[in-house]
């Protein structure tokens, strides 16, 4: 097991005063906080922050880790001396994270098994904890609703209090309009009760995979429609994609650019359905051909253009 | 834990939109007394219909938003009024970025 220096974690100095120790873990823990930061490792390096801060606060777990690191560097293999922590009682229950179990082997090498897992005082009978988990979905399986195979891993501590991961395979029905950031409840599936009390909830919340044509924002899709320069200027009727198939949609003569055309309950169904915009983007043909350089210099001739009229610049 | 491999018998809605929950439905889902949750309104952070909290009427997002606000609280040692300004600037940030996505930018 690899030794972790937790004053390393925390960005403090083996002599930091507690004071200090604090000021640095509320600032880090706003930084790595999961639901706050965007860094693609958060929740890893906030866990860690939350085990780190769990010895340092603690002035009589502080002083067993220091009496025992000096002579460690973080990430140095790490084998606990027998007995070492005589003499120093700890008072436990100090945990203030709900996640204890997550914490490292080597933090439960040094302070203890019985520290992780569910522990902490609980009464006989109490509803088991609720589990959380993100799915990822298509568009698609919301549009039409959807039963999708669904495996999560599950930490949990064995008998030994070993950290051990197991997978889980679900068959969960989508249902038909669900949103980004919704949730998905299944009753009883998160952790056993204690003694007759129910067990837990599973909550899924939902998360869509990046879809290859469409953007969206609450309800509401957004695809990128491109148009000839003839279709726009001469107005036309294209065919559009939706998540409902292929439906007509009528260009405006004159249309420009950047414009927004609303196809009404063509977005994610609910009540009411979000509607589906086709945002107009204009499509130059390539000058690839002899004839179509002709059409183009003819262009150039015979309409009085300038594109940069706004500029204030002679053509 | 259940280990079963097919779940297909429950029966699954979307909880933001079908499911009402009492104040004490609420407690007991976010493992806190009374007290905390009636904070929470105080706050702004959850709004429910009702007048009374013995009659209280919190939407299924209800649930999401307070644990969100606790756990803000808790982990980043900041009163509930500062959590319900975190949340909310979260919430604002999210928008955005969905927004900035639609036009096509990175975030």
């Amino acid at each position: 097991m690899e030794f972790k220096d937790y004053y390393k974690i925390m960005g403090v100095a083996r002599d930091a005063t507690q004071d200090e120790i604090k000021r640095a873990y509320r600032k880090l823990a706003r930084k790595y906080h999961p639901d706050v930061s965007k860094e693609a490792d958060a929740e890893a390096r906030f866990k860690e922050l939350g085990e780190a801060h769990e010895v340092l606060k603690d002035a009589e777990k502080r002083a067993a880790y220091d009496q025992l690191g000096a002579n460690y560097k973080g990430g140095q293999e790490f084998r606990p001396p027998p007995d070492w922590n005589t003499g120093f009682e700890f008072s436990g229950g100090g945990y203030t994270g709900g996640d204890a179990g997550d914490y490292s082997d080597f933090f439960a090498s040094l302070f203890g098994r019985e520290f992780r897992g569910a522990a902490g005082r609980r009464p006989a009978h109490a509803k088991g904890e609720d589990h959380h988990a993100r799915v990822l979905i298509d568009l698609e399986d919301t549009y039409h609703g959807a039963t999708r195979t669904i495996t999560l891993r599950v930490p949990g501590v064995d008998a030994r209090g070993h950290v051990i991961t197991s997978e889980r395979v679900l068959n969960v029905t989508i249902p038909k309009g669900i949103r980004a950031g919704q949730h998905i409840r299944l009753s009883g599936q998160g952790s056993a009760g204690i003694g007759e009390s129910q067990a837990g909830d599973l909550y899924l919340e939902i998360e869509f995979r990046a879809h290859p044509l469409y953007r969206v924002e609450g309800r509401d899709l957004y695809l990128d429609l491109p148009i000839s320069p003839w279709e726009a200027a001469l107005g036309a009727t294209v065919k559009v994609p939706t998540l409902g198939g292929i439906v007509e949609l009528k260009i405006a003569e004159g249309s420009v650019s950047g414009r927004k055309l609303r196809l009404k309950g063509r977005g994610i169904p609910g009540d009411p359905p979000g509607d589906c915009y086709a945002i107009l983007a204009i499509a130059l043909p390539p000058a690839d051909t002899e004839a179509a350089r002709d059409l183009y210099r003819k262009m150039a001739q015979e309409l009085n253009f300038n594109p940069r009229a706004k500029l204030e610049v002679p053509k | 834990m259940n280990t079963e491999n097919s779940l297909s018998q429950f029966a699954v809605c979307i909880f933001e939109e079908q499911t009402r929950l009492t104040l004490a439905d609420l407690c007991r889902a976010c493992a806190v007394h009374a007290e905390r949750i009636i904070e929470l309104v105080d706050v702004g952070v959850l709004e429910p219909q009702g007048r009374e909290p013995a009659r209280w009427i919190f939407g299924g997002a209800s649930l999401h938003r307070a644990r969100g606000a606790l756990r803000l609280q808790h982990d980043l040692d900041i009163d509930l009024a500062g959590a319900a300004l975190a949340l909310e600037l979260l919430d604002e940030i999210k928008t955005l970025r969905a927004r900035l996505h639609v036009l096509g930018g990175e975030y």
